[in-house]
């Protein structure tokens, strides 16, 4: 067993990474997820990492140098936040397109205007279909293990892809949290040293990025989309063996007092935390309510939805996401979606909470069970609510 | 149908592997009009090679230009270019 420390989560994640001995950062700072790049440089600068830190004059230059740095065959790592992760917009499909493995830790933020620095998932679900693989953390012990994990599955030559590790801004990246760290023997066992399949090499040249005609670009798309889909079995392998090597033991969701339950939250990231401790109180008062925490969203885990939500008479699905002017929440939509197919469906019922930094309290959640029970017991499904919009 | 490699057969992220090999790829098969050179008009003073995006325009052994028609896309600055106005465009499907 290693070390406990407390530490702020964004500085555990820089820890994390330095011990990952990345080659490349290119970041530019932005709030809530300055810390991490700030403290990386400062390793760097102090001689405590051996890598080349690039501050770079935007996050479009940001995710262009990852993409170099990869293809130059580097292990990479950058970090950023809501109009960062737009700014990069266009490079984030070049670089899953190219196939380049390289890990983007996001304190996900709300997106402007007007301007928001809180936390939602507005940021990371505008950059959902970029072909990056995706999941949530939602404490600051599952950010730090997972700096590690995510070098191992996106290095992994049966995926190649880069990965997004979403944890909230803020509610996340500025709390101080014991974080147990691990020691270096356990990363050299865990974590092998990058071994690019190939790289840019002056005697061997090769392009990487080229034009794809009619004739070859609905193939790359889909390869592209095959090994999003299959790179959840190396991400369950990986879970398997870092259980192995530090004892914690992670998975695609992971069920919370769900055995009996008839209706079941389901939820992402930070606030599945909160979410626990109203089941706890509601299971006192003897409701028999459950929590689902999603960890793994792209690629999305449809079988695994489906055979845990199948039985039961009512999912609350809790968005912390808009998807203005459509299905509402992009989590309650990917969720009906693997529902869709079964004989015996629940019914969801969707909640849109924590829009730009709103707190989601428990009783926010005990008044979310209170219109699933309406609806167990016969009601009508009402549509998306926005949790605490003043009328 | 075709010989070209299917979506298990590319490598991941399709880098180009051999240099100068987009000359394989025969991308004349975009085009919807050929470029014909009338050989009585044509006084060989290839500014049609020189002008062509191309440079599939290529001078033969009796001295007159034709296009290599793999290449070719019938984009027409060739007969838009030539100062005796020797070229004319035909639809592929005639």
């Amino acid at each position: 067993m290693g070390t406990r420390k407390g530490m702020e989560v964004s500085i555990g994640i820089a820890e994390a990474v330095m011990m990952a001995d990345v080659d490349v950062i290119p970041a530019y700072p932005i709030t809530p997820q300055t810390h991490i790049v700030e403290h990386l440089s400062e390793l760097v600068a102090d001689g405590h990492l051996d890598a080349e830190f690039v501050p770079v004059e935007s996050e479009h230059s940001a995710m262009s140098c990852c993409c170099g740095s990869v293809a130059a065959g580097a292990r990479t790592f950058t970090a950023t936040s809501s109009q960062g992760l737009a700014l990069m917009h266009e490079i984030l499909f070049i670089a899953s397109g190219m196939r380049l493995p390289m890990v983007m830790a996001v304190a996900n933020r709300s997106l402007s205007a007007p301007i928001s620095i809180w936390n939602d998932h507005g940021d990371v679900m505008a950059a959902r279909d970029t072909g990056w693989m995706q999941i949530f953390v939602e404490n600051g012990q599952e950010a730090y293990d997972h700096m590690m994990w995510a070098f191992r599955v996106s290095e992994d030559h049966d995926v190649l892809l880069p990965i997004m590790v979403n944890f909230d801004g803020f509610i996340l990246s500025h709390v101080v949290e014991p974080i147990e760290v691990w020691s270096p023997e356990e990363v050299k066992q865990f974590l092998p040293p990058y071994k690019p399949p190939y790289r840019l090499d002056v005697d061997k040249p090769w392009t990487f990025g080229a034009v794809g005609i009619p004739d070859i670009y609905l193939e790359t798309r889909m390869a592209h989309n095959e090994a999003l889909i299959d790179s959840q079995k190396v991400m369950e392998k990986a879970w398997d063996e870092m259980a192995e090597v530090v004892g914690r033991k992670y998975s695609v969701l992971e069920n919370y007092k769900t055995d009996d339950a008839d209706i079941v939250f389901l939820t992402m990231g930070g606030i599945s935390e909160t979410c626990m401790t109203a089941v706890d109180q509601m299971r006192d008062e003897g409701k028999k309510v459950g929590v689902i925490r999603l960890r793994m969203w792209r690629p999305f885990p449809f079988a695994e939805v489906a055979k845990e939500l199948g039985g039961r008479k009512v999912v609350l699905a809790v968005d912390r996401a808009l998807s203005t002017g459509g299905c509402g929440g992009p989590v309650a939509s990917e969720i009906k979606a693997a529902l869709y197919p079964l004989d015996k469906r629940p019914q969801v019922v969707e909640f849109i909470a924590g829009l730009g930094g709103r707190d989601v309290t428990i009783g926010d959640f005990k008044e979310m069970y209170d219109k699933g029970a309406a609806v167990a017991a016969g009601g009508a499904v009402p549509p998306y609510e926005m949790v605490g919009v003043r009328a | 149908m075709s010989s070209l490699p299917g979506w298990k057969a590319l490598p991941p992220g399709c880098p180009v592997q051999t240099p100068l090999s987009a000359a394989n790829n025969h991308t004349g098969s975009w085009r919807s009009e050929r470029p014909i050179w009338n050989h009585e008009q044509c006084v060989q003073c290839g500014v049609c090679d020189m002008f062509c995006p191309e440079a599939c325009i290529k001078q033969t052994a009796e001295g007159f230009y034709e296009a290599n028609l793999d290449y070719c896309k019938g984009c027409g600055i060739c007969k838009q270019e030539c100062p005796t106005q020797c070229i004319s465009m035909k639809q592929e499907e005639e």
